[in-house]
C-alpha cells in the first residue's frame, strides 16, 4: 500500500502544528491559573487594547501604578495586549482573561457584552462620555507639499487620487474612516446634522443617503489596497509609498508626522467625526480575579487630570467632561466634529447597515447583489 | 489486498494509523463539519455560492494551480542542476531551496511585498513595463510559488540521484538524441515524484494565508483569497459562515488531491 507512507509524509507538518498548538494552550492555561492565585499582595491587571495605544498605555500604566501604590500600598502590574480592535475583542470572547478592555469602538465592547456576556450590557453608562476617556478624530496624511491638493473629503473621490484606508470589516479605524466620509456627505446635503434624526425629513434623508452611497462607491474605487488594520495601512502609505492620501486616526497621523519627519504632512478636513474609543471593566473576569477595585480605579484614572494630560501628550483629544478639556482641545487642529449618533443611531445600527454581510460596504464591491 | 498478507502486524499498525489519523485529522475536522452543520443547508448554500465567495475560490484554486505548475517545471530544472552538475557553491544553493520552509510566511510576505511594490527593487522596473505584481493577482502567484518552491525539488531530487546515467548512455548508444533520451527514459521515472511534489505545493498554496495577505491588497472580488474571507468572517463573529467556506475549501481540495493521486497511480502503471 504505497498510499500510506505517502499520507504520513503529508501529515508531518500538520502534526507539528497541532503539537505546538497544544503546548501553547497548556502554557496559556498555566499562566492564567497563576494570575488568578496571585491576588494576595501584588496585583496584576491585563489591559486588552487596540493597535495604536501602545505608547499611551506604557505611560498611563506607569503613572497609575505609582498612584495606586501611594493610595493603597498595593503594587499593581499592568500587562498590555495590542492588536486590531475586532481581533482583540474576539480573543476576549474566546477566553483571553482581560481585566479591562480599551478598544477602538463601542461595537467591539458590545460584542463582548452580547456574545460572551462577560460585560454588563449597560457598560457604556458606567463611565462619563459613553465610556470614552479620550477621543480622537479622523484626518488625512498626504505627501510633502500636498501634490494632489487634498483639503477635504470631496477631494478623495477625484479621478487619479489614490486613497489608503484599511478594510472596515476587520479594522476599527477603518469603520471610523468610513463613517466620517459618510457623515461628510450627509452634512453637506442636509446642513444641520441633527436633521438626520428628524422623522419629518425622512425624504431628504433618503436622498442624502443615496448621494452618500454613490460617494462611497467613488471613494473605494480610488482605494488600491485594503489592509486589515490601521498600522498596516500606515505602513503601506509611508514605507511602501503607495497612495496619495492616507485616512487614519488623528493620533496615528500626528505620531507618523512626528516620527517620519519630512516627506509627509497632515491635512485636517473642515469636518470630521468625533471618534470615541471605548473602555470597560470585564465584569466576569475581574470578579474571578478579585481585581475589580483596581480595574475600576485604573479606568477612572484615565479621566483624571493626570491621565488626560498623558493622553494629550500622546495626541489623544481630551474627554469633554474632564477637567481642563477646553484648554487641551485648543491645542489640536481646528475641525468641526459631528458624532456617531449624528451619522447612525448607534454602533449596533451602523454595524448592521454598513458593515455586516450584505451591508452597504459589501454592496460597493458586489454590484450584482443589488 | 483482501488475502492475508505475509507481512505480520497489519492489525496493530493499521490500528495505530487509524487512531493517529483520527485524533489528528478526523476529530478536529468533524468538529468543523459539526459547526458548519449549525446553519441550515439553504443558508450553507447561500454562503458558499455567494459571488464573493466564488470569486475567492476561483482565485485561491487558480493561483495555487498556476504556482504549483510553475514549481513543477522550475523545481524539476533546479533538481536537475543540483543532481547532475558540480559547481562552486552548490551546497549553498541546495540550502537556499529549503529557506521558504524555515521562513515564517508573514516575513516572506512582507519581504516580497517590499520588493514587488511599484517602488520596490523588482516592482519599479516591472511597473515601467506596465506589469503590476504587488496588490494584483500576479503577486499572489509569486508568493505562492515561493512558499511551494522546496516541494518539487525535494521530491524529484532523490529519484534523480538514484537514476543511473547508464540508462541514458544506453539510450544514446541505441541512437536516441539527448532530447529523446530525456523525454523517453528520464522523464517517465520522474513523473510520480513530480506529481507528488506538485500535489504538496498545490495543497500548501491553497491553505496559505500569512504571506498572501500582505501582497494581495485584499480587494473583494479581485484579490481576496478564500482563507482571508474566512478570517474576515471570523472577525465579524460569523463562525458558521467561516466554517462553511472552510468546509467547501477542504472538500474541493480533498477531491482534487484524490484525483491527482489517482493520476499518479495511473501514470505509474502506464509506464512501468
Amino acid at each position: 500500500m504505497p498510499a500510506l507512507p505517502h499520507l504520513l509524509k503529508k501529515l508531518i507538518p500538520g502534526l507539528g502544528v497541532l503539537l505546538l498548538a497544544a503546548w501553547g494552550m497548556a502554557a496559556c492555561k498555566e499562566r492564567s491559573g497563576s494570575a488568578a492565585t496571585s491576588v494576595t499582595k501584588d496585583i496584576e491587571l491585563l489591559n486588552v487594547s487596540y493597535d495604536p495605544t501602545r505608547e499611551l498605555f506604557v505611560a498611563i500604566n506607569e503613572a497609575f501604578a505609582k498612584q495606586w501604590k501611594t493610595k493603597t500600598g498595593q503594587r499593581v502590574k499592568i500587562k498590555q495586549s495590542h492588536g486590531g480592535s475586532g481581533k482583540q475583542a474576539r480573543a476576549v470572547i474566546d477566553g483571553l482573561e482581560a481585566d479591562v478592555v480599551t478598544l477602538a469602538l463601542a461595537h467591539d465592547v458590545d460584542s463582548i457584552a452580547d456574545r460572551a456576556k462577560l460585560i454588563a450590557p449597560d457598560w457604556q453608562n458606567r463611565l462619563p462620555g459613553h465610556a470614552a476617556p479620550y477621543t480622537s478624530t479622523i484626518a488625512f496624511l498626504v505627501r510633502k507639499g500636498n501634490p494632489k491638493g487634498i483639503h477635504d473629503w470631496s477631494d478623495l473621490v477625484k479621478p487619479g487620487v489614490r486613497v489608503i484606508t484599511p478594510n472596515p470589516k476587520t479594522s476599527g479605524a477603518a469603520r471610523w474612516n468610513y463613517l466620517a466620509a459618510w457623515g461628510f456627505v450627509l452634512k453637506s446635503e442636509l446642513g444641520d446634522m441633527a436633521a438626520a434624526h428628524r422623522a419629518e425629513k425622512a425624504g431628504e434623508l433618503a436622498a442624502a443617503e443615496r448621494k452618500a452611497r454613490a460617494f462611497m462607491v467613488a471613494l473605494f474605487k480610488n482605494v488600491p489596497v485594503l489592509d486589515s488594520g490601521a498600522r498596516g495601512a500606515t505602513t503601506t502609505f509611508t514605507n511602501r509609498g503607495i497612495g496619495d492620501v492616507l485616512i487614519n486616526w488623528e493620533n496615528e497621523i500626528l505620531l507618523a508626522t512626528q516620527q517620519m519627519g519630512d516627506g509627509f504632512e497632515m491635512v485636517m478636513p473642515p469636518t470630521s467625526i468625533r471618534a470615541e474609543p471605548a473602555v470597560s471593566v470585564v465584569d466576569k473576569n475581574v470578579d474571578k480575579h478579585g481585581t475589580r477595585a483596581a480595574a475600576e480605579a485604573y479606568l477612572q484614572f484615565l479621566y483624571s487630570d493626570e491621565g488626560q494630560a498623558i493622553g494629550v501628550k500622546h495626541h489623544y483629544r481630551p474627554q469633554a467632561a474632564a477637567p481642563g478639556a477646553a484648554r487641551r482641545e485648543s491645542d489640536f487642529p481646528q475641525v468641526e466634529l459631528f458624532t456617531l449618533e449624528d451619522v447612525a443611531e448607534s454602533w449596533r445600527a451602523a454595524q448592521k447597515t454598513h458593515f455586516d454581510d450584505g451591508g452597504v460596504f459589501d454592496q460597493i464591491y458586489e454590484p450584482q447583489s443589488r | 489486498m483482501r488475502t492475508r498478507g505475509v507481512l505480520p502486524g497489519f492489525r496493530l499498525t493499521m490500528g495505530y494509523t487509524s487512531l493517529y489519523l483520527g485524533l489528528l485529522v478526523l476529530v478536529p475536522l468533524s468538529a468543523l463539519l459539526f459547526k458548519a452543520g449549525s446553519m441550515g443547508p439553504v443558508e450553507f448554500w447561500r454562503v458558499v455560492t455567494h459571488p464573493r465567495t466564488l470569486a475567492a475560490y476561483r482565485l485561491t484554486f487558480g493561483a495555487s494551480a498556476l504556482s504549483a505548475i510553475i514549481n513543477a517545471v522550475m523545481g524539476l530544472l533546479l533538481a536537475w542542476v543540483l543532481v547532475r552538475y558540480r559547481f562552486f557553491g552548490k551546497s549553498i544553493v541546495d540550502a537556499i531551496v529549503d529557506l521558504p520552509f524555515a521562513l515564517p510566511t508573514a516575513v516572506a510576505g512582507i519581504a516580497m511585498t517590499t520588493a514587488y511594490t511599484e517602488n520596490g527593487w523588482l516592482g519599479a522596473p516591472l511597473a515601467r513595463l506596465g506589469i503590476q505584481v504587488a496588490f494584483a493577482p500576479l503577486g499572489i502567484v509569486v508568493v505562492l510559488t515561493f512558499v511551494g518552491l522546496p516541494f518539487v525539488v525535494r521530491t524529484v531530487q532523490p529519484v534523480l540521484e538514484e537514476l543511473d546515467p547508464d540508462l541514458e548512455e544506453a539510450a544514446a548508444v541505441l541512437g536516441a538524441t539527448r532530447w529523446q533520451a530525456f523525454r523517453l527514459v528520464v522523464l517517465p521515472t520522474l513523473v510520480p515524484p513530480l506529481l507528488t511534489g506538485f500535489t504538496l505545493a498545490f495543497a500548501r498554496a491553497v491553505g496559505e494565508y500569512g504571506s498572501v495577505v500582505f501582497i494581495s491588497g485584499n480587494m473583494p472580488m479581485r484579490t481576496e483569497i478564500a482563507p482571508l474571507l474566512i478570517v474576515t468572517k471570523l472577525e465579524q463573529y460569523d463562525y458558521a459562515g467561516a466554517t462553511a467556506i472552510a468546509v467547501m475549501l477542504l472538500g474541493t481540495s480533498f477531491v482534487i488531491l484524490l484525483a491527482i493521486n489517482a493520476l499518479g497511480r495511473w501514470s505509474q502503471r502506464a509506464h512501468v
